[in-house]
């Protein structure tokens, strides 16, 4: 079996599925007996394993339907007419071609099965001699006793009475389960209508949501049966919806065979030299998405080769070889499937790429002054915008980037750019393995509830007043929050869907999503949980509003809209998020009361302090039995060094309760490091320079309000120094206690 | 002879093809869609199927209903869609005599014109014919 070649292979698979047609062929013929389209198929079939068991030398099989085929000539041309004895024996061959078929596959050649029979009978048939030989009393009875020790019997040599002679099993009942792994194969894959896998597609998603329903019921339900059996309809659920995703997997390849000829045809048209190398063709997707990927790639592949790639000369002169690399790659990364359209050839020039954006209006000479290369590389999306100096046609006719982007986009996908000047771009899509079903964060606005896929966020940031003051601020009319020291613009959902947002607007919650290049806060009113949601497509008039991608059912049987980042991002910010966030940065900082960062830290006795979060370096624990003790001073080994430690509770006067592990916050100057000793880390607020007071008192310098909790200002330099009374030695003393503190103030 | 499936809007009586109507259900709870054409009432979770919900009564020029008014869904197929017509009451299938079917009114406020196909004179009252193509167009 494993010595059987490729070659062959192919053929008894495609044979053995040809063969079922020819067999219902030759029953319809029978019955329309002048059907041309029957005739035609059935000589096809015939002609086809003529012709490749001729170039495989399979001579007995050739034989045989040579003369078959000669018979189909006749009728098909009309000089005779199908009767019985001549289906008889055209099904007579085909059983025999089978036997043929099932020897090749058992021992790889035709050993040694009779053909001459039923090439008689046809050549008997053909000269009209044939039909007093018929005994149609006699069926089956002589193949079995004419089988012989051989494991491939020949087909009778006598009569086929019937028009479905039922010697197709019957003469050679011996190796069932030798036979046919071929057969098997040929068995094993189907042709499925692409309808029917979509309608079980659409089926498993239902059965996802039902299952969904149930897993929500069975968690409050408190039975533990109805756990388990959830828990096991889940199991199943999410094996199943695998399985029925898989089945509608195609590789890559699909896409990419037609790729060589478009390069070939292309790099000649437009005389470049390209080497095309792909690379993870292999790799599944989707097939509804493959389509969807088709033409963006295409015509990533033709800019490629188009725009990318330099002529040879050019290439030689720049020190490259003259033949450009072209690379196509894909592979599976996080549940998406990652594809590179790579080159080598000159590069984007981000200079130009700014100069065209001005000179088409696309954006002004300051606006492109200020973007970094990256964020000039971005404005390639933009419609109406082809940096091709001459309007081939091939590329650049301005229609190019902005379309691929909008087709990957559609179906959930991205696609970025880099490119060095002289080395080459590369082109990144990431695609989602499938449309059908996604995880998602459920979240509220208005009392409606939404969708938002999770492929887009980033984080949830949960807008809590309480704690501390630091909220949604506005750059005149532009919501903002800072994050970590970043401005993040908001996008209030109620507001981009024109509603009512259903909570006030301290209590919401900033989901922050990524969008292209934009990173934004979507504000909702409240987050509920992640689901696996199928998606339903939006009639068309709904998909037009451009907000929402999709709709689904929810676990608890309601409906939700699914919302589309991207749109949302395009529609509510302002053109360019990066450079709205920038200016809105400069007048933050212009229109706010000084204000820095402090780590607020509990020292014991309920009392806190809050020291600048700049001069931190870093926040470290230790267990209390690595404290050693050097002359007097307490110590840990830290990194390599001997770090000094101050107890904060024991500078201030305020009583920890000792605990196996001790909180450092370390200070590091000039090589030196110092760790002061808290009883717990509280938060990271700002804190309003404007408001404090001063409080007299060993190691502080004031106290201030934070979070409505009246928090003490630490004196750094006093308690760094209790640590170690050398820190500030070799430095001059003013400028240190600035920098430590803050130089603002 | 053509058969209609009728109901009741406001004070008119119209009617859709009985071919087109997949079946009719009292309302259900729908999902609103903001931004959407004024028509589009929402969306509603029909046995696992979102369907698009219409509300005719703006297009025909009718008030809105109160809010806790009960309704009725006639869910019509258009173009391989799925889409359900919010309706008051839903009445009998009646079959029309062709000679009783008649071009819409010229006087017929021309926004409403496309939707209305034909007027059928039954015995008691005047019975509209909706295009449901066009009225679920929204």
């Amino acid at each position: 079996m494993e010595e059987i070649d490729e070659i062959v292979r192919e053929f008894l698979v495609e044979s053995y599925e040809n063969l079922d047609q020819l067999d219902r062929d030759l029953v319809a013929l029978e019955s329309h007996p002048g059907s041309r389209e029957l005739l035609g198929s059935v000589f096809r079939t015939i002609h086809t394993i003529k012709g490749t068991s001729g170039f495989l030398a399979f001579s007995r099989l050739e034989q045989l339907t040579h003369v078959g085929e000669n018979l189909l000539v006749e009728l098909r041309d009309g000089h005779r007419s199908m009767d019985q004895p001549t289906t008889d024996v055209l099904l007579r061959m085909v059983d025999t071609v089978r036997e043929l078929l099932a020897q090749i596959e058992r021992t790889g050649d035709e050993g040694d099965v009779d053909v001459d029979g039923a090439r008689a009978a046809i050549v008997a048939v053909q000269e009209g001699t044939l039909t007093e030989t018929v005994e149609p009393a006699e069926p089956i009875e002589p193949a079995v006793t004419a089988a012989p020790a051989v494991p491939a019997v020949p087909a009778v040599p006598t009569a086929l009475p019937t028009p479905r002679p039922a010697a197709d099993g019957a003469p050679d009942p011996a190796p069932l389960e030798e036979t046919g792994t071929l057969r098997g194969a040929a068995d094993a894959s189907i042709r499925v209508d692409v309808e029917l896998l979509d309608s079980l597609m659409r089926q498993v998603g239902e059965l996802v949501l039902a299952r969904n329903r149930i897993s929500r019921l069975a968690s409050s339900a408190q039975d533990v049966d109805l756990a388990r059996s959830a828990q096991q309809l889940n199991l199943i659920a999410s094996e199943l919806q695998e399985g029925v995703m898989r089945t509608r997997m195609q590789p890559i390849e699909h896409v990419w065979s037609k790729m060589p000829r478009v390069v070939r045809d292309l790099a000649t048209l437009c005389g470049r030299e390209v080497r095309l190398e792909m690379i993870g063709g292999d790799t599944e997707l989707d097939r509804g998405l493959l389509e969807a990927v088709k033409d963006p790639l295409t015509h990533l592949v033709r800019n490629a080769v188009d725009h990318g790639i330099e002529p040879p000369e050019a290439r030689v002169a720049a020190g490259k070889p003259a033949q450009g690399v072209l690379e196509l790659r894909a592979s599976h990364a996080g549940g998406q499937v990652a594809v590179e359209v790579r080159d080598d050839g000159r590069g984007i020039d981000p200079e130009v790429v700014a100069a065209k954006a001005v000179a088409k209006g696309l954006r002004t000479a300051e606006q492109v002054a200020a973007m970094t290369s990256s964020e000039l590389l971005q404005l390639l999306f933009l419609p109406g915008f082809s940096t091709a100096e001459q309007v081939t046609n091939v590329s650049g006719r301005g229609v190019g980037m902005d379309v691929v982007r909008t087709r990957i986009e559609s179906i959930g996908g991205t696609v970025d750019v880099e490119s060095t000047v002289g080395s080459g771009t590369v082109w990144r899509l990431r695609i989602p393995l499938t449309l059908a079903i996604m995880p998602s964060l459920s979240v509220e606005c208005g009392g409606d509830l939404y969708a938002l896929p999770q492929v887009h966020l980033v984080e949830l940031v949960a807008l809590d007043t309480q704690r501390s003051d630091a909220g949604v601020e506005y750059v005149h009319a532009a919501p903002v929050y800072r994050l970590r020291g970043e401005l993040l613009p908001l996008v209030s959902l109620a507001g981009a869907l024109g509603v009512e947002a259903g909570a006030p607007e301290g209590e919401q919650v900033i989901a922050v999503v990524q969008a292209d290049q934009q990173r934004f806060g979507l504000l909702v009113d409240r987050v509920l949980t992640t689901e696996e949601i199928v998606v339903t497509p939006l009639a068309a008039r709904l998909k037009a509003i451009g907000v929402y991608s999709g709709a689904t059912v929810l676990g608890d049987g309601r409906v939700a809209l699914i919302l589309d980042v991207q749109a949302i991002a395009r529609r509510s910010l302002v053109r360019d998020a990066e450079l709205a966030a920038r200016v809105a940065a400069e007048a933050a900082t212009a229109s706010r009361p000084p204000t820095e960062q402090v780590l607020v830290a509990g020292i014991g006795g309920g009392r806190r302090v809050a020291m600048p979060l700049a001069s931190v370096a870093r926040l470290e624990s230790v267990r209390a039995d690595q404290v050693e003790l050097v002359g007097g001073r307490e110590v840990v080994q830290y990194r390599g060094t001997i770090l000094p430690l101050a107890r904060l509770d024991r500078v201030l006067g305020a009583f920890a309760e000792a605990s196996d592990e001790l909180l450092l916050v370390v200070y590091t100057r000039a090589g030196r490091s110092v760790g002061l000793v808290v009883d717990e880390i509280v938060d990271i607020v700002e804190d309003e320079v404007g408001r404090h007071s001063t409080i007299d008192d060993v190691g502080l310098t004031g106290s201030t309000v934070l979070g409505d909790k009246v928090t003490e200002l630490l004196d750094v330099r006093a308690a760094v120094l209790a640590a170690d009374h050398q820190f500030y030695a070799a430095d001059d003393e003013a400028a240190v206690f600035d920098e430590l503190v803050g130089a603002d103030r | 002879m053509s058969s209609y499936v009728t109901f009741t809007i406001g004070a008119g009586l119209y009617g859709v093809d009985v071919q087109r109507v997949q079946e009719a259900l009292r309302a259900q709870a729908r999902t609103r869609v903001p931004l959407a054409p004024r028509g589009v009432s929402g969306l509603v979770n029909l046995r696992g199927q979102v369907v698009l919900t219409v509300d005719l009564r703006p297009r025909l020029g009718i008030d809105p209903l109160d809010g806790d008014a009960e309704q009725m869904m006639v869910v019509v197929q258009v173009g391989g869609e799925t889409v359900s017509l919010l309706v008051d009451e839903i009445g009998d299938v009646v079959d029309v005599e062709p000679g009783r079917v008649e071009a819409p009114p010229d006087t017929l406020d021309p926004a409403i014109r496309p939707l209305i196909r034909s007027a059928c004179t039954l015995d008691d009252r005047l019975l509209l014919v909706l295009d449901v193509d066009e009225a679920a167009a929204a």
